[in-house]
C-alpha cells in the first residue's frame, strides 16, 4: 500500500510573527521556516506504517514556492521514499482549496490507498486541506487522529473530539488528518540527511495539473490584534484573593 | 440572503452556548435556519434561540455521530438557495465545513471573529498574532464561527421545527464508539471560569492540584499544549492555537510559561491570573494579576483560602 503525505513549509512555530507596517501581510523575510508540526506527525505515522510492513512506499508532496523542497528533504531524511515538489505561483497566498485540487491530481497519478495530512498548518490556521481533498476525491475522512490502525481494507481511527475521543472506521482509500497525540516525530540522523539528498524529487508546477491557484478570498487587510496591557504583580495569595474579590470574580 | 446554521450537538444534547453564539454571528447575514442532527429535545432547544426562523431536525442514525461524509451530504441537500452555511468552529464544525465548501467549489472561511458584511469577515492567522480581513468571491460562503468572539443570542423563541431525512448517505465511514469523559465540571469552551495547568505542574498526579482549584471555583479545567504533550492532561482540555479558544470572565494560568500558541487560545479572557515561579515568564505580559510563586505552595493556599 502506498501512502501519500502532503507537507507544508511554514514559519517555525517558535517565531513570533510581525505584521507588516503597511498592513499588506506578515513579515516573512529572514524568518526561520520549518515543516508544519502536524505534517511532521503525518510523516512519522507513514514511516511507522512502512516499518511495520503495512505501507510499501511513502511519497511526500509539497505545494508552494521553490524553497519547499527543503521541507521535502526533511521528510525524506526522516524516512520517506521520494518527493513531489509542486511549484505554485504566489506561494504564500495559495489556499487550501487550490492545494486540495492539486493534491487530487497527484492522488490520481500516484494512486495511494491512504493520504495522511496534518490537521492544520500553523500559518493560516485554516484546518481545511484534508477535508477538502477527501470531498474532491469522494473519499472518506478521519480527521484529528490520535490513533490509527489499518486492517482489512479499512482504517480504524481514534479521533480527538470535543469532550473526549471518538473511534470510527473508514473504508480505504481514505484521508486521515493528524492531531498532536498520534506520535512523537523522530529527528533525522546525519547519515539519513545525507542519504535524503540522493532520494528522487519530481519537479512539477500547478499548471502541469491544470489547477487555477487564484485565491478565492481577497485579503483586504492584515492587522495586529488588539494588544493586552500587562497588569500588576501581587505579592501573596492573600492579596490575589483580595483583588479578585474586589472585582467580584470569586 | 439566507443562512443555514449547523447546530452543535454533543452527548445527545444541544450545545446551547456554541449554537447561540454562532446564531448571533449568523443573524447578521440574513434569516437563519438551524439544522439539528440529534434527538428531538435538541431540536426543541434550538427552536428557543432568539432570531431563528426555522429548525430543520434530522434524527437519522447516519448523521447522529457527525460523520463528515453523511453530514455534508445532508447539508448540501438542504442548502438550495442558501447564501451562507455556518457552524461553530468546534471539532465537529471543523470536521465537516471544509468538506461542504469543497463540494460547493468554495473556499471555507474558518474561525470568523467578526462579520463586517455579507462577504467580508475577520479571522485570526498565525495563532492570533495577526488578524486578517478577507472578502469572499464565492457564491455560497461557508463559515465557521469562533464562538468566544460573539455574545450568545437570547432564548425564549419558539421557531417552527420541520423534520428532514438524508436521502442518500455515502456511507464511507462508520461510527464505532465514543470515549467521552464524563465530568460534572462546566464545559471548557463556554465556562465562565477556567483554571489551566502547564508543564510546571510536573505530572499527571499533580494535575489534581489544578482540578482541586477548579472545583473550588466552579471552573472548567484547561491545559497548555506542553502539559498535553507531557501526558499530564487529555488533549480535549488543550487551550491554544491547536486546541480550544476560550474567553472566560476569569482565566487562571498555573505553571504556564505563556508560549505564543497558548496565548492564542486565552488572551481574550476578561481577567487573567498567572501563577508561575519564573518572573520572566511571558504569561505575565498578558496577566492582569501575576503571582510569582511556587505553584505547589500557592495553589493549595489559594484553594484553601477561597
Amino acid at each position: 500500500m502506498k501512502v501519500l503525505v502532503p507537507v507544508k513549509r511554514v514559519i517555525d512555530y517558535n517565531v513570533k510573527v510581525r505584521v507588516k507596517a503597511d498592513g499588506s501581510g506578515v513579515d516573512l523575510a529572514n524568518v526561520k521556516m520549518s515543516m508544519n508540526p502536524f505534517d511532521e506527525i503525518s510523516v512519522e505515522a507513514a514511516i511507522r506504517m512502512k516499518e511495520a510492513g503495512i505501507a510499501t512506499e511513502v511519497v511526500v508532496v509539497s505545494v508552494g514556492d521553490k524553497k519547499s523542497v527543503e521541507t521535502l528533504r526533511t521528510a525524506l531524511a526522516m524516512g520517506a521514499d521520494r518527493g513531489i515538489m509542486v511549484e505554485a505561483p504566489e506561494a504564500t497566498e495559495i489556499e487550501p482549496l487550490a492545494v486540495a485540487k492539486i493534491l487530487k491530481a497527484v492522488v490520481n497519478e500516484e494512486q495511494p490507498q491512504l493520504v495522511i495530512a496534518g490537521k492544520q498548518a500553523i500559518d493560516n490556521d485554516m484546518n481545511a486541506t484534508g477535508q477538502m481533498l477527501a470531498a474532491l476525491l469522494g473519499w472518506g475522512q478521519a480527521t484529528f487522529a490520535s490513533a490509527l490502525e489499518i486492517a482489512d481494507g479499512k482504517a480504524q481511527v481514534v479521533r480527538e473530539v470535543d469532550g473526549g475521543l471518538q473511534k470510527i472506521e473508514v473504508a480505504l482509500p481514505a484521508i486521515v488528518t493528524t492531531d498532536l497525540r498520534l506520535n512523537e516525530p523522530r529527528y533525522a540522523s546525519l547519515p539519513n540527511i545525507m542519504k535524503a539528498k540522493k532520494k528522487p524529487v519530481a519537479e512539477k508546477t500547478a499548471a502541469d495539473y491544470g489547477v487555477d491557484t487564484t485565491p478565492r478570498l481577497k485579503v483586504v487587510a492584515t492587522e495586529e490584534p488588539a494588544g493586552r496591557a500587562a497588569g500588576i504583580k501581587v505579592g501573596s495569595v492573600g492579596e490575589l484573593v483580595e483583588k479578585l474579590k474586589e472585582r467580584a470574580l470569586v | 440572503m439566507s443562512v443555514l446554521l449547523l447546530a452543535e450537538v454533543a452527548g445527545g444534547a444541544l450545545a446551547l452556548d456554541a449554537t447561540a453564539k454562532s446564531a448571533s454571528a449568523a443573524s447578521a447575514l440574513g434569516p437563519v435556519t438551524v439544522l439539528v442532527c440529534g434527538p428531538a429535545e435538541a431540536a426543541a432547544a434550538a427552536a428557543g434561540i432568539a432570531g431563528i426562523d426555522k429548525v430543520l431536525h434530522c434524527a437519522d442514525d447516519s448523521v447522529a455521530n457527525g460523520l463528515a461524509e453523511n453530514l455534508s451530504a445532508l447539508i448540501l441537500q438542504l442548502a438550495g438557495g442558501v447564501t451562507h452555511i455556518v457552524a461553530p468552529a468546534t471539532n465537529s464544525g471543523k470536521n465537516v465545513l471544509p468538506r461542504v465548501a469543497a463540494l460547493l467549489d468554495a473556499m471555507v472561511i474558518t474561525d470568523v471573529i467578526e462579520v463586517l458584511d455579507a462577504n467580508t469577515f475577520k479571522r485570526p492567522i498565525y495563532a492570533g498574532n495577526a488578524i486578517q480581513t478577507v472578502q469572499s468571491q464565492d457564491a455560497v460562503k461557508v463559515l465557521s464561527i469562533r464562538t468566544a468572539a460573539f455574545e450568545a443570542a437570547a432564548t425564549g423563541n419558539a421557531a417552527p421545527v420541520e423534520t428532514v431525512t438524508l436521502s442518500d448517505a455515502p456511507a464511507l465511514s462508520a461510527h464505532l464508539e465514543d470515549m467521552v469523559v464524563k465530568s460534572d465540571r462546566p464545559e471548557l469552551s463556554s465556562a465562565k471560569v477556567v483554571v489551566s495547568g502547564g508543564r510546571g505542574v510536573g505530572s499527571e498526579a499533580d494535575f489534581a492540584l489544578i482540578s482541586g482549584l477548579a472545583d473550588k471555583l466552579g471552573a472548567a479545567v484547561g491545559a497548555s499544549r506542553a502539559a498535553v504533550d507531557s501526558g499530564f492532561a487529555a488533549n480535549d482540555l488543550q487551550v491554544g492555537q491547536t486546541g480550544k479558544v476560550v474567553a472566560p470572565d476569569l482565566y487562571v494560568a498555573v505553571g504556564i510559561s505563556g508560549a505564543i500558541q497558548h496565548l492564542a487560545g486565552m488572551k481574550d479572557s476578561k481577567v487573567i491570573v498567572a501563577i508561575n515561579k519564573d518572573e520572566e515568564a511571558p504569561i505575565f505580559q498578558v496577566a492582569d494579576y501575576g503571582l510569582v510563586a511556587d505553584l505547589f505552595d500557592a495553589v493549595p493556599e489559594l484553594t484553601g483560602t477561597l
